[in-house]
């Protein structure tokens, strides 16, 4: 078990490295240049050249990544070219937002797919059945910033339920969770549906039954906990789903996480903010791959380390 | 006019982070007037108009050879930190906008100051301005530079205090100390900006708001449909264009929206060392073939039309000039005169956001039925400077998303870097490589004219040199942008400082709150 987890923390780091690489190659490779954008249109050229200088800008490619590298061993992210601050200090005031709104929307993508996809597996072909997966279909195909502004446009500006955008209260979280867990709830549905199908079927739900316990007891004590084992292990490479989502998300609601940060800097080609929201994104994914394999370990039995 | 209530706020959304309120650094549109509102330069503009008034100098006097500036303080104007400013101060913040290390994107405006290019360098340090008394400056030029009063006036020349920016470093921007009307209280990133009224102001009276607060993150679409539920006063970023005409039609919001003008201008650089752009019959066909009403339509009228490189606006533009007006004929009938009467390809560059792509494209069709087949290139605003700043990438560049608003209300400024010989150089921004001796000529001995009292002899001069120049239609004019600022009921002043053409989107100071609200 330590050298399995051992060899997949290996495994990741070299996943970090190459996604460095790859993402500094393609900024290097961005035509726009940044050090004109901090120059500005009055600049000399000499400004322009002193600016490329102090930001070492002008050093070939290689020895450019190799700073970059040597920085962030030591924890420094460097500063953003645009804001003026160190990217770990944004990075550090924003990530708790995201996070919030991550277990809010897991919370949402769980209570509303597994629920749908019981009700469902329960009345299997009936017209709510169809009905559910209609929805379900809608959620896994919906883009999410039609979502989001639909419900921002209904349960805000026409029914008031809800602020219109911002972050701080539980009722700033629902409708952004809402919005970014509908797209799981979509796949769990689905998946749950299908999982409850499978052990519907199973001789020990005809035994629950056949004792003469109630249909209640039997799909809730007996056929949900078993159904969910595959389902739990997926949450973790929803937070890669995730990470995509909350760029959107977090835009579109006013959110203040790392997504709309990550949005900003690509628009004002803030390079070292991309650098350091792609690295995050990637270590949560990584991470959230981990946990998903190590848990899948723990559930199921048959699952075989090699 | 009503007075402030006991304790007034008001908030403000933008989209986008502030991203610095370092004078030295900050250079976009949204911290422009924030910084405005936390510092104070030696002097500034009545609110509302273009006109320059005394500040942080109480006056000031110009040597007869106009390269001796002398400036007079105001005295006891305290910094938020308690200390009183001196001229000391003005000095170190001067060193510290021309100085490498700040890399400020400013620092080319003080080109004229004596000793700037030794501090531009790093070689040496800014010798031209002097500390005369506590009270007292003297700033010496290298050369006469007429519009050197609108360059003390400016951001980058605010007064900063030297012990704040060594406390914090690189980190000034975001603990900002200055003079100004207000202080910074409160910044939590990526959320909101507090700023509270200085009580130790020196002008009386002002600021008239107790509090405004900032909360950026919000989409345009979000912070309208908030401004239009009363929880927002000031949407920060307009009114976006998807939902212009409808609010703007609405009588509901009649008395919230101020329209004003801008110093801007949208045109077509045409590049004059690419053929057939060389040949002056091209130019003046093209300027005479777009339509630019159906332009102005395009994006909801929310600009006026143009014939020459000044908006109207600017002091020097000449409301007589008719310029080259539409007439598809007549152009035709020049391009066949200039030797192209099967007309020619070439390519129209243009920024890929809307609606740029759009206007280019009804440029593109108006340029076709007089036989010119133009291609779009719609490329990234970055891409579309950089190509414009090579002498042979470019033939013609919409400059819609880019170019041009005046750093500051002088007709200096819409010369050098877009239509003189300065610009006109790899990397610059005269995307029509227009250089012209004699003009250039001119141009200098107008900004020689520093005497106030030859204030309209050198509009005029310039008034000249524009047309002069739209004579040689290096450019065609398409339009000057208005402004329009929604805001909410509870928001007062006069109409003039919601469409500030200096504090953009409003004149933080100078807004109240209705009594009674």
């Amino acid at each position: 078990m330590t050298t399995y987890i051992c060899r997949r923390v290996f495994e990741a780091l070299l996943i970090l490295i190459g996604i460095t690489f790859v993402t500094y190659v393609l900024l290097y490779l961005v035509p726009a240049d940044p050090v004109r954008q901090i120059a500005g249109r009055s600049a000399t050229a000499e400004t322009v050249e002193n600016i490329r200088r102090q930001l070492g800008l002008h050093l070939p490619f290689y020895e450019q990544y190799w700073n970059y590298l040597s920085a962030l061993v030591q924890g420094n992210f460097g500063r953003s070219y645009i804001q003026k601050t160190e990217v770990v200090e944004l990075i550090r005031s924003r990530l708790p937002a995201s996070l919030l709104l991550m277990v809010g929307a897991i919370a949402a993508e769980l209570i509303l797919g597994l629920t749908m996809g019981v009700i469902s597996a329960v009345r299997r072909n009936s017209a709510t059945d169809q009905v559910l997966m209609v929805v379900s279909f809608i959620g896994v195909s919906a883009p999410q910033f039609v979502v989001g502004i639909l419900l921002l446009y209904v349960f805000a500006v026409l029914l008031g339920w809800f602020p219109i955008g911002g972050y701080g209260t539980f009722s700033h979280l629902v409708l952004p969770a809402l919005t970014l867990g509908f797209l799981g709830a979509g796949w769990y549905s689905r998946m749950m549906r299908s999982s409850m199908l499978n052990v519907l079927e199973q001789d020990f739900i005809r035994t629950a039954r056949a004792k003469g316990l109630s249909k209640a007891r039997v799909i809730l004590r007996h056929a949900v906990p078993n159904a969910l084992l595959p389902i739990i292990a997926m949450i973790g490479i929803d937070i890669g789903i995730f990470m995509s989502g909350i760029v959107v998300v977090e835009s579109v609601f006013g959110w203040p996480g790392i997504g709309q940060l990550a949005w900003q800097a690509i628009q004002r080609v803030d390079i070292p903010i991309i650098m350091g929201v792609t690295l995050v994104a990637a270590c949560s994914i990584v991470l959230g791959n981990l946990v998903a394999d190590i848990v899948a370990l723990f559930v199921d039995p048959r699952i075989k380390l090699r | 006019m009503g007075t402030a209530n006991a304790a007034s706020n008001m908030t403000v959304t933008y989209k986008d982070d502030v991203s610095t309120l370092d004078p030295a650094i900050g250079y976009d549109w949204q911290n422009w007037s924030m910084i405005k509102s936390l510092f104070d330069s030696l002097l500034d503009y009545k609110p509302g108009t273009t006109e320059l008034t005394p500040d942080l100098a109480e006056s000031y006097t110009i040597s007869d050879d106009g390269l001796i500036y002398t400036f007079n303080l105001r005295k006891g104007v305290k910094f938020h930190n308690g200390r009183t400013m001196t001229a000391a101060d003005v000095k170190y913040s001067l060193d510290r906008v021309t100085n490498p290390k700040t890399q400020s994107p400013g620092a080319g405006f003080f080109a004229s100051v004596k000793g700037f290019d030794d501090a531009s360098s790093g070689s040496g340090s800014l010798s031209g301005v002097s500390v005369v008394d506590d009270y007292t400056v003297q700033i010496e030029l290298s050369r006469p530079d007429a519009t050197f009063l609108h360059v003390v006036a400016i951001n980058f020349a605010s007064v900063v205090p030297r012990e704040a920016v060594e406390k914090w470093g690189e980190d000034f921007g975001k603990h900002p100390v200055g003079t100004g009307a207000f202080y910074l209280d409160e910044w939590t990133l990526g959320q909101r900006l507090v700023f509270k009224k200085n009580q130790n102001y020196y002008h009386a009276g002002i600021p008239k708001l107790d509090q405004i607060t900032f909360e950026v993150g919000q989409e345009p679409i979000v912070a309208l449909l908030r401004l239009q539920n009363g929880e927002v006063d000031i949407a920060g970023d307009g009114i976006p264009p998807a939902k212009f005409l409808e609010v703007k039609n609405d009588p509901k919001y009649a008395g919230a929206i101020v329209e004003g003008s801008q110093l801007h201008t949208g045109y077509i650089a045409l590049n004059v060392k690419m053929k057939p752009f060389d040949n002056l019959k091209v130019r003046q066909a093209v300027n005479m073939a777009i339509n630019k009403d159906r332009i102005v339509r395009i994006i909801n009228g929310r600009a006026v039309s143009a014939n020459q490189p000044l908006p109207p606006l600017m002091p020097g533009y000449d409301p007589d000039y008719k310029g080259l007006s539409y007439n598809p004929d007549a152009a035709k009938k020049l391009l066949a005169e200039a030797g192209f009467g099967d007309g020619f390809e070439t390519e129209l560059y243009v920024a890929n956001t809307d609606p740029q792509p759009r206007i280019a494209q009804a440029i593109q069709q108006d340029l076709a039925a007089i036989g010119i087949k133009a291609g779009i290139k719609s490329l990234a605003q970055g891409n579309v400077i950089a190509a414009g700043g090579e002498v042979d990438q470019a033939p013609m560049i919409w400059s819609g998303g880019m170019a041009w608003i005046a750093d500051f209300p002088d007709p200096s400024n819409f010369y050098g870097p877009i239509l003189g010989c300065g610009g006109a150089v790899p990397g610059g921004w005269n995307w029509s490589w227009y250089c012209n001796e004699s003009i250039e000529k001119r141009a200098i001995a107008a900004d020689s004219m520093t005497d106030p009292a030859d204030a309209e002899k050198r509009m005029a001069a310039w008034r000249s040199i524009f047309t002069d120049i739209q004579d040689e239609a290096p450019w065609v004019p398409i339009f000057n942008e208005q402004r329009f600022t929604m805001r909410s009921d509870r928001l007062d002043g006069p109409d003039g400082i919601f469409v500030d053409p200096v504090h953009i989107p409003v004149h933080y100071d100078q807004v109240f709150i209705k009594e009674g609200q």
